[in-house]
């Protein structure tokens, strides 16, 4: 008997994530984004292995204190000596973690009860939405303040505030994808084949209600890490000597006049992730839309 | 096509409409000619893609422009041509000497204002009547469209389907223009609701004798109130004629196939007869004819090139190789 | 006498809302033999589609008797339902929001076959796949498309493949030509006709379209506002038709052939509302040849001929 090949690895055709890849890259903003983000991923990474923490990036040298951006100091010291550049370069660590871990715990807690919500509707639904609601009312930084004077100002306390305060987003967008999705003809037909309820949610519900989730959790990175700039530069999010952009962008205010280059850096490495982040959120957008082919 | 004494109202000459998109080009109507005189109406038939909507919206300049592009061609409303006027002359013809009853009464109706507002808008755009007097001829126009008058003071949703295609009717026929689009005006009704309608529209069209150009895939209402047909395949007029030439004297396979395809109420037992394939890609038409693929008379001539309008009587044309063969016919049964 | 497959017995969905209930379905009657089609036809709001659902418990019913070969399917439980549903399937109106656009042809069509673990292995269930594809007219080389990349026509023949692909006796078809074009209507009747032939299936043909239903039944059932307004033989009904309803229904249809249109019937005003109907005719209101009886007493289906039962109390 011959040896016969699959039909679907005959007629293999692009993958959707292919698909969506292709049409991702030919937005330049996008590109360009996915080249920063790529960057700021390797520094994280490999920082560790290259600098060392103790000796070169919170050691205080007076002696070099406030020197001006020079071939020996890229970026200039600050005002206890401390390379600007390589604590620019350990901050990428912490704004990477504090956002992919917060909007991690943002997305699980708020995507789950988002669909629980969706779902099944009724006083379930009231009850979560009512509850997002109020969480919604209170401004993200304020909300975040809160729960770090709660709980204490360290790395993960701030991920939790940040991430805490980022729910209400993805409730919001799940239940309403859901509420969609739900009522959909090919969900009926799913079930008049006989799917049970857990697999129609796995297999036909959620894989359609990822488009906009995906497209959140972009931007919701950006915010994040706004948010845990915003709380270390008002000094409750990771103390001090650790090299967090916000802190710095703290530390430099003093020496604006003169010195402007300590908070300089600092918030240009803000801005340039979050924006990477929110290029490449919105080019989703329109990546992720399987229709907009046409 | 027409008697030398008829008034034209359209005149379109070898119209040819492209949508020019990024990485291909929608040849959505191509080198299209037809004309309709006064008091006549136009069954405009073809099915999805044939490019009867992408004429109806040329003739009103609604095509937006990009990607749509008029390519060539002619299009001349009681001698107006309409294609080099400015957007402002163009504003002052719509509503006025031309109006369009669009598809989905759902959404062509304003849901914030009441039915009067919109008939009365037209009304006021058009011609030089106060608020008050607008306001009452939008009555006037319910009435006439066979809606009681009190209902002007109410809001889209407070009406059903069917009401509201009225209450569009009225909107069109507000300012008493000479030629009227229709398309597919009753598509989203009821059976019983479309046969109100109709009737409706043909009462108008006696009384008012306004031109129109009815879009319609169904044959059955083109024989209801058309008096001329032409049928569009792949943005081209395949055939055109009298009602009774394209019904009664059916010329071209693609014709003969939508009457075959149709369950005929009195004869129910015989087989359909669909029409094999699919319309083509309008990104990718073939040099020959667009139909060749499907069509059961093909021979090679069909796919070297495009057949041209053959005149089977002065009213009557065929675009179709075929007829090049004095003694060849179709097999449609002519109708007893 | 015949085998009958299947038999409902005042069946009843009522919804509740703001302003009352609404009786989708009120009170309909019928039976369907194997190997037959049933048509149901009437306009929007009559109650053909909830019916639909209702056969297989994709809408609850309110009350009422499913009977499938015998055994009333309200009973089942959930597990058991599903399994029942290898039996009965269904075939969507709109080829567009019926498929998953996340899955590929041969994903949806294989769905079916994987849910009920009926053929295990990968090839041995893309074999069955490109069978069924050939079956329905779908070309090989169609497998891993998505349904957004094909016309309305191929998207219904996923939908057929998808509905036969573990073998049913009993089809729901849920007005599938409506949203195709003419030539393809066609094409999808004629390969339901065969189907049909093939694998001795029993459909139910719901449709708003009287000369399809002409076309494509044995039986017709016309609906108005959820009930049954009268029911006979096809050919008999359109020879025949004894109710008002039914006459304006059928004059109403524009003919593709020139002529004068013999009685038309045009019927005065709207369709009234199903949230708690009186008990009278519901047509009365429309009907061009109402008597005081006709607002007071809710007529029943009587059988005036055999087989041909109507409810009027004119007739």
């Amino acid at each position: 008997m011959k040896d016969k090949v699959l039909a679907s690895r005959r007629y293999r055709k692009r993958s959707q994530l292919a698909e969506i890849w292709h049409r991702l890259i030919k937005n330049k903003g996008a590109v360009a984004g996915l080249f920063i983000i790529a960057l700021l991923v390797l520094v994280a990474i490999s920082v560790k292995h290259i600098l060392n923490y103790d000796t070169q990036v919170v050691a205080q040298k007076i002696t070099e204190r406030l020197q001006k951006p020079s071939a020996r100091h890229i970026m200039g010291t600050d005002n206890l000596g401390r390379d600007i550049f390589f604590r620019l370069l350990y901050g990428t660590r912490f704004s990477l973690a504090v956002g992919l871990v917060s909007v991690a715990i943002a997305l699980t807690i708020g995507t789950t009860l988002g669909a629980i919500a969706g779902y099944y509707g009724g006083v379930i639904s009231d009850v979560i939405m009512r509850t997002t609601d109020i969480f919604f009312a209170v401004p993200n930084l304020l909300m975040a303040i809160v729960i770090v004077t709660a709980l204490g100002a360290n790395t993960l306390n701030l991920m939790i505030a940040v991430g805490v305060a980022s729910i209400p987003q993805f409730v919001r967008i799940t239940r309403a994808t859901v509420l969609t999705v739900r009522n959909q003809e090919y969900v009926e037909a799913a079930r008049a084949i006989g799917r049970n309820e857990f697999a129609i949610i796995l297999l036909h519900i959620l894989p359609n209600c990822l488009s906009p989730i995906i497209v959140m959790v972009t931007l919701r990175i950006a915010s994040a890490i706004i948010t845990a700039s915003s709380l270390s530069f008002l000094g409750m999010g990771v103390p001090p000597p650790a090299p967090e952009w916000g802190s710095m962008l703290s530390d430099g205010r003093r020496f604006l006049r003169g010195y402007s280059y300590i908070t300089l850096f600092p918030g240009l490495a803000i801005m340039m992730t979050v924006l990477a982040f929110n290029l490449v959120g919105d080019a989703l957008r329109d990546a992720l839309d399987p229709k907009l082919k046409k | 096509m027409m008697a030398d004494n008829q008034e034209i109202i359209l005149d379109i000459q070898n119209l040819t409409v492209h949508y020019v998109l990024e990485d291909e080009t929608v040849e959505a109507v191509n080198d299209i000619s037809l004309q309709v005189g006064k008091g006549k109406t136009l069954g405009l038939v073809g099915e999805t893609g044939a490019g009867k909507t992408t004429t109806a919206l040329a003739i009103l300049r609604l095509i937006s422009d990009p990607p749509g592009v008029i390519k060539s061609g002619s299009i001349k409303v009681r001698d107006i041509d309409i294609l080099s006027l400015t957007k402002h002359q163009m504003e002052k013809i719509r509503g006025k000497d031309v109006s369009m009853i669009f598809q989905d009464p759902m959404t062509s109706l304003n849901p914030v204002f009441t039915v009067g507002e919109q008939i009365a808008e037209s009304v006021l755009l058009h011609e030089h009547l106060s608020r008050q007097e607008a306001y009452e001829k939008a009555k006037d126009l319910l009435e006439m469209v066979g809606i009681p008058k009190f209902r002007a003071a109410e809001y889209p949703h407070q009406f059903s389907g069917g009401m509201k295609q009225r209450v569009v009717i009225a909107i069109a026929l507000a300012c008493n223009p000479k030629f009227l689009i229709a398309d597919e005006p009753t598509t989203a009704l009821d059976v019983t609701i479309q046969a109100q309608v109709l009737e409706l529209m043909i009462n108008l069209k006696e009384k008012y004798g306004t031109a129109m150009i009815l879009i319609t895939h169904d044959l059955g209402i083109v024989a209801e109130i058309c008096d001329e047909v032409a049928v569009m395949y792949a943005g081209r007029i395949v055939e055109k004629g009298t009602l009774e030439e394209v019904f009664n004297r059916t010329r071209h396979p693609y014709t003969e196939g939508l009457f075959n395809s149709l369950p005929n109420i009195h004869r129910r037992h015989e087989d359909l007869q669909p029409i094999p394939g699919l319309m083509p890609d309008p990104t990718a038409l073939p040099k020959g004819c667009a139909f060749a693929p499907r069509c059961s008379y093909v021979s090679a001539a069909c796919l070297e090139r495009q057949p041209y309008p053959r005149a089977i009587s002065p009213t009557h044309t065929v675009r179709c190789a075929a007829y090049d063969d004095p003694g060849f016919m179709i097999q449609r049964r002519q109708h007893e | 006498m015949s085998d009958t497959i299947l038999e409902v017995r005042n069946l009843k969905k009522y919804f509740k809302t703001g302003q009352g209930m609404l009786h989708a379905v009120d009170d309909v009657n019928f039976s369907v033999i194997r190997g037959k089609t049933l048509g149901i036809v009437g306009e929007s709001g009559c109650g053909k589609t909830t019916t639909g659902r209702c056969l297989l418990r994709l809408v609850e019913p309110t009350s009422g008797k499913i009977l499938f070969e015998g055994s009333d399917i309200r009973k089942l439980g959930r597990w058991e339902m599903r399994k029942k549903l290898r039996e009965m399937q269904i075939i969507f109106q709109d080829p567009f929001s019926s498929l998953d656009p996340r899955k590929t042809v041969l994903q949806t069509i294989q769905e079916p076959i994987i849910a009920n673990r009926l053929i295990r292995g990968k090839a041995a269930i893309e074999d069955r796949v490109l069978q069924l594809m050939e079956t329905v007219g779908l070309a090989e080389r169609l497998i891993n498309t998505y349904p957004h990349e094909l016309d309305g026509g191929r998207r219904q023949r996923i939908g057929i493949a998808r509905a036969i692909a573990i073998n049913p006796k009993f089809i729901v078809c849920d007005e599938p030509i409506s949203a195709l074009d003419v030539s393809i209507q066609a094409q999808i009747l004629n390969l339901l006709k065969n189907l049909q032939r093939k694998m001795g299936l029993t459909y139910i043909f719901i449709t708003h379209d009287l000369s399809v239903v002409n076309y494509f039944s044995d039986e017709v059932a016309v609906m108005y506002l959820g009930q049954i307004v009268e029911k006979a033989p096809t050919e008999e009904l359109f020879a025949n038709p004894l109710h008002p309803y039914t006459k304006a229904l059928l004059s109403a249809i524009p003919l593709p052939e020139i002529g004068p249109r013999a009685g038309r019937v045009i019927l005065k005003g709207e369709i009234a509302s199903p949230i708690d109907p009186p008990d009278a005719c519901r047509f009365a209101k429309r009907c061009g040849c109402v008597v005081d009886k006709c607002n007071a007493v809710a007529p029943t289906l009587r059988e005036i001929k055999p087989g041909h039962t109507v409810a009027c109390h004119l007739v």
